[in-house]
């Protein structure tokens, strides 16, 4: 898992061994000058000559230099590095996603996805930055500072050997503690979260049942929860203050006093070595400090770490045919024995023993109930999804011998829950074909009976559209979404359930004008109304994942019951409500 | 959004940063006030042993040159060792208590701040909602609210210890010698100096950074939210090259901003360093050239105060250090409080109304009793103010608009001269283009929005006159945009009647015709809902919703396009139950499908914020008006 991660470095890999390398010198002179000061001390002390102090005083200077430059050179290619990296990975993981088939990008849900890339890309930014700063740096000046201060302290040393297994053995049972609890605090965070997120969304509902104190309640018993353990592993963390200040009292008085007794009774130490020793004491207690630091640091964004690894070895579940064709002769469409299900430990096939023709041209239309399969049936056709049995043929060639972009190209559909992306109207057109003419815009946007509305805007097709769409109706949105798909110049035309919010009268235009102008294309359109479908040279009556009938509209009037009652319904309904 | 304002100095609002510290007075009147004690008496504590050492050395020295015993000289260094413990075990307490109450502060402080928030936003009016980003509002419950923590927890203690630390060690320092005190004073401006440059250019990047951030997340939310549109469109290399373009351009700014930061640190520690040779050499120089010492104490300069001092340019060092490394955090936390601040500052959503909602008994005579059981009917309690009775009105569910104008802002009309009578058990229908005004009029009824002009009377009563909640409560609401909670489809059905038994809930499913699907799910009514019920299809949402505002068996109910994803076979199931459950109720409906609407006592036609027809769908029909055209419309083709 490191080792794919690590591999997004790339251009980033020189900055990061830079890092270590600087960070390593920084370290190195660090540890030393207490030494050399000590020295120094010494030599006043005696009363040395006037040069050897000057001497040794810029000796001192210059490594302080030196480290400085390290220090600041460390910094500067530890940003590169890491922030490098996290670029990287977030282009890595975009280009991954991109080749993802639906049903990958199911399993993880667009909003995980969208977490995986900014929040826990981030963390992992953070912990990266912290090792390579810190990581190599901490026991290195844990390690070189205790050998120094056992080289020069000798027995002073002693000190250290009673203070660092305490202090290890402490912040390591902090962190054991800790670690749990906030772990486990995080996910309720999260979810505390999640509930705010559901609740700012569902104001209306919450509104409309008068139920605010009812979630004041609710979000204080969790809140109040949160709080109770968040405090709890705060407080065991807290407790890593007082340990290290004890740890550092301790050295302090043990140096003090056993070092000038060590001076008085038999002269083994000088007063440089002393105030070395208390120098000495403190850069070992930071190093492990840090590194206990590190340690949360690194087990915390472990599984940010795992996340972002799902996103980058996920397997495509489409893969694009070796040899793929190129060329989509017409859309003739065939259906032979297909079963699906959605994921292979579902029980239930969702489409089972579908047999169909659907020749070039035609324009058929699909009617059923909420769940019968109606749009996982059409979304076989571009291969947004694999059969699971049987096989789809256009034009008389299973879809998964094409190459799927000149699959996808061929086949427009526009789909159920759709979306415009930020940007203005003709941008958002041009989805559908980036080297459309102004002309053709205007003219697919009259075949999808469009551009009345946009005429209307201040701006015209240069409106622009906000994210989500929000500054445009339903059944705007919908006929921009359908002009977007016919710019394809598709031969098969897909519209699920795409002309929900546009009114009877304009969805007839929309459907006289895709019979006019492009009687090519086969069209297949899943509608709840009857008379979207009506005129269809053909009608399937999807009912719980299998067809139930197929005909034109007067066969089906008499032969399938469903389509009947649908019917019926929407002719009649209001008579038949009326005496129920 | 204000964390997105880019460039431009940060501004740190004093009466942010005040009004934070009062609150958290206020929050801990007792626990705080010992806390900073127990910081401050700590941060003295560690300063002093710089002292000691000064005097410790000095014996040290002293018994050498004498050759005087260990004897004696431990005469003088145990009395202080022992004082040395005093103080640090007193000292040792003093950081337990307050890095525990600091914890304790922190999450607490949160906590009452979460909760504060989220009780501010319950109160606050629909249009809030309606105007602020949902992405705008969770980031102050999000990142605000982290920063906020790293600064309570983090940024003030450290601060306040550093500056105590800095001072006293200073003041130490004036003891010894206003020479090197005067090397540590030019040292420390140079620090400064290269803080304001470095630390400027930091803010600076932060605040860019920031602003990249927010684009890029919001340019990864809209491609993941639309990827499958990306597939069927094949645009996968357009929308990754859009994307490396924002990537790069968030790296610049926060690899800029990192740099700045990451580099401060080595820069201020290694003039602390230079600092630090510095004293030593210049100390050495001047002892050994028995320079003339000037400072508080009168002491002569001596190594011992040479090694004392130098361990006090480590600890000053270090402490501005740590300074420099909290002032990122704490310029963003400062402004997420007072982002946050705006939140709760939000006007609340006002109340005037005093006629409540109570159950009632009612007698043969038609009078109306008050009582505390439910009895399946309810009536209007409302209070005169003028001569203190108190009338009761049946509540039957009849609503009224009078020639009512409104607009969203100011200048744009979006309903004009509006009049609606919807008698008791009528279906009123409203048809119309998007955008016509439609679910403006239920935004009205239910008051989400105030009427600018006119009058909505509700059983004959000023629905101003309503006290809101009642008010809701009496009318039924379902969605076009079904939202469901995380939770059991049980607990969903029940948020419309918070005491309902399960056979209400499933009594109230079957009525919505949910029953069928639900009882079908992997665990029936028990099963878990999440992520606003993404594992349903709209449809089934939608009949959840339905089953939830059935079982609140309200005398209105309004149904904005609540069927529109339901095929027309169940909702003709769908509207059977509901014209059961709807008998001698009133109900507004809005939709697309005509056949939906058609069975309507009255509709009414909306054109851009008017009503150009109105009557039921056969008077309509024969009025061979808009509405003809629209039944007509798709069949005038053929």
């Amino acid at each position: 898992m490191l080792k794919k991660i690590l591999s997004c470095l790339r251009e980033y890999k020189l900055p990061t061994v830079l890092t270590l390398i600087f960070i390593l010198a920084e370290a190195g002179i660090e540890a030393l000058l207490p030494f050399i000061t000590a020295k120094l001390v010494k030599d006043v002390q005696e009363s040395a000559p006037m040069n050897d102090i000057l001497r040794i005083g810029i000796i001192l200077t210059i490594l302080a230099i030196i480290s400085m430059m390290c220090g600041a050179t460390a910094g500067f290619t530890a940003s590169k590095a890491s922030t490098g990296l996290s670029k990287n990975l977030r282009h890595d993981m975009f280009e991954k996603i991109q080749t993802y088939a639906f049903e990958n990008i199911d399993k993880f849900s667009s909003s995980s996805l969208v977490t995986r890339m900014t929040t826990d890309i981030t963390n992992l930014q953070m912990a990266f930055m912290m090792i390579i700063r810190m990581g190599l740096r901490s026991p290195l000046m844990f390690v070189f500072s205790v050998i120094m201060a056992f080289v020069m302290g000798g027995k002073l040393a002693m000190a250290f050997v009673i203070v660092i297994p305490v202090l290890v053995i402490g912040l390591f049972l902090v962190s054991k503690y800790a670690m749990p609890a906030f772990r486990s605090v995080f996910k309720k965070y999260d979810r505390l979260n999640e509930s705010i997120e559901e609740n700012v969304r569902a104001m209306r509902v919450v509104k409309g049942f008068s139920r605010e104190e009812h979630e004041k309640k609710k979000f204080g018993i969790s809140a109040d929860d949160i709080c109770k353990d968040f405090t709890k592993a705060e407080r065991i963390v807290a407790l890593n203050t007082p340990l290290m200040q004890i740890c550092l009292y301790f050295d302090m008085v043990f140096i003090l006093f056993v070092g000038s007794k060590m001076a008085i009774i038999d002269n083994a130490v000088d007063i440089g070595q002393i105030s070395a020793m208390i120098t000495y004491g403190v850069q070992i207690l930071m190093a492990l400090m840090f590194l206990s630091v590190i340690y949360v640091m690194v087990t915390m964004s472990a599984e940010s770490t795992k996340r972002i690894y799902e996103v980058l070895v996920e397997e495509p579940s489409l893969q694009n045919p070796e040899q793929a064709l190129k060329i989509i002769t017409d859309g003739d469409i065939e259906f032979e024995n297909v079963n699906f299900k959605y994921s292979a430990q579902a029980k239930k096939y969702a489409l089972a023993n579908i047999n169909l023709h659907i020749a070039s041209g035609q324009t058929v239309g699909i009617i059923g109930g909420t769940g019968s399969s109606k749009s996982t049936l059409v979304q076989l056709i571009p291969r947004l999804y694999d059969v699971t049995e049987g096989s789809v043929k256009i034009g008389g060639v299973d879809v998964r011998n094409y190459d799927i972009d000149v699959l996808r190209n061929a086949v427009a559909m526009v789909l159920q829950k759709n979306v415009l992306f930020s940007g203005t109207i003709k941008e958002n057109l041009r989805w559908g074909n980036p080297n459309a003419t102004d002309e053709e815009i205007i003219e697919a946007c009259q075949l999808a009976q469009a551009d009345e509305f946009v005429q209307t805007f201040p701006d015209g097709y240069d409106t622009y559209i906000e994210q989500g769409g929000t500054n445009v109706s339903g059944g705007q949105k919908q006929r921009l979404c359908i002009a977007r798909a016919l710019l394809k110049k598709p031969k098969i035309l897909i519209l699920d359930d795409s002309t929900s919010a546009v009114d009877t009268k304009t969805d007839a235009f929309i459907r006289q004008g895709f019979k006019n102008f492009i009687p090519e294309t086969t069209k297949i359109i899943i509608a709840q109304r009857i008379s979207s479908v009506q005129d269809a040279d053909m009608i399937i009556v999807l009912d719980n994942g299998s067809i139930s009938a197929i005909g034109t509209h007067e066969e089906l009037l008499k032969s399938s019951h469903i389509y009947r009652e649908v019917y019926e319904q929407q002719t009649n309904g209001g008579d038949e409500d009326e005496q129920s | 959004m204000s964390n997105h304002n880019s460039g431009g100095k940060p501004k740190i609002k004093k009466d942010v940063f005040k009004r934070l510290m009062k609150m958290m007075f206020q929050f801990y009147p007792k626990l705080l006030p010992i806390t900073i004690i127990c910081i401050l008496f700590s941060s003295i504590a560690s300063s002093i042993p710089d002292m000691y050492i000064q005097k410790v050395i000095k014996i040290i020295t002293n018994s050498l040159e004498t050759g005087a015993s260990w004897q004696s000289a431990s005469e003088e260094i145990i009395p202080m060792m022992l004082f040395l413990v005093v103080l640090y075990l007193i000292s040792t307490t003093a950081i337990t208590v307050y890095s525990q109450f600091m914890a304790i502060i922190t999450q607490g402080t949160l906590n009452k701040m979460r909760q504060s928030m989220f009780k501010g936003m319950q109160n606050l009016p629909i249009r809030y909602f309606d105007t602020h980003k949902h992405g705008d509002i969770m980031s102050y419950y999000t990142n605000d609210i982290d920063a906020l923590r790293q600064l309570i927890s983090q940024g003030l203690p450290n601060l306040l210890r550093a500056g105590t630390i800095v001072i006293a060690v200073f003041c130490i320092m004036l003891y010894y010698s206003f020479w090197l005190t005067l090397i540590t004073i030019i040292g420390v401006i140079f620090m400064i100096l290269v803080t304001k440059f470095m630390g400027g250019g930091s803010a600076k990047y932060f605040l860019k950074q920031q602003k990249s951030l927010g684009d890029a997340e919001g340019y990864i939310q809209e491609m993941m939210n639309g990827q499958k549109v990306v597939k069927v469109f094949c645009h996968e290399s357009e929308a990754q090259a859009d994307f490396d373009e924002i990537n790069e351009q968030l790296y610049q700014d926060s690899y800029r901003a990192n740099a700045y930061a990451n580099t401060l640190g080595p820069v201020i520690m290694n003039i602390g360093n230079i600092l630090y040779v510095l004293i030593a050499v210049l100390g050495g120089v001047m002892v050994l050239n028995h320079f003339k010492n000037y400072s508080l104490s009168g002491l002569a300069l001596d190594v011992s105060v040479v090694v004392a001092f130098l361990n006090m340019t480590k600890q000053f060092t270090g402490n501005l250090n740590q300074v420099t490394q909290q002032i990122n955090a704490i310029v963003m936390a400062l402004a997420g409080a007072e982002r946050i601040f705006a939140l709760m500052d939000e006007e609340p959503e006002t109340d005037e109304g005093y006629v409540k909602l109570v159950n009632a008994e009612i007698s043969q005579d038609g009078t109306i009793t008050e009582t505390k059981n439910y009895t399946g009917q309810w009536a209007w309690k409302h209070p005169h103010q003028a001569d203190g009775s108190v009338t009761y009105t049946k509540l039957e569910g009849d609503v009224r608009m009078f020639n009512v104008d409104f607009a969203y802002e100011e200048g744009k009309t979006v309903l004009h001269d509006v009049s609606v009578y919807a008698k008791p058990g009528q279906k009123i229908a409203f048809v119309g283009s998007t955008g016509a005004g439609k679910t403006t009029i239920t935004n009205l009824i239910n008051r989400f929005y105030d009427i600018a002009d006119g009058k909505i009377r509700y059983d004959g009563i000023n629905i101003n006159k309503i006290k809101k909640s009642d008010l809701r409560q009496s009318l039924g609401l379902v969605l076009q945009e079904t939202n469901l909670f995380t939770g059991t489809v049980m607990d969903n059905i029940r948020y419309g009647k918070l005491d309902a038994t399960d056979e209400e809930c499933i009594e109230a499913s079957k009525l919505a015709g949910a029953d069928d699907f639900i009882t079908r799910l992997p665990n029936g009514y028990e099963t878990m809902l999440t992520g606003n019920g993404s594992n349903l299809s709209q449809g089934q949402r939608q009949l959840i919703a339905i089953a939830r505002a059935a079982v609140a068996n309200p005398p209105v109910m309004i149904l904005d396009e609540a069927t529109s994803s339901i095929d027309t076979r169940t909702e003709a199931i769908v509207s059977a139950g509901m014209d059961k459950l709807m008998h001698g109720r009133t109900v507004f409906v809005i939709a697309h499908r005509l056949s939906t609407v058609r069975n309507a006592d009255l509709i009414m036609v909306l054109e851009h914020g008017k009503v150009i027809e109105k009557g039921n769908h056969d008077e309509l029909i024969a009025q061979k008006g808009h509405y003809y055209q629209l039944y007509t419309g798709a069949f005038e083709l053929e």
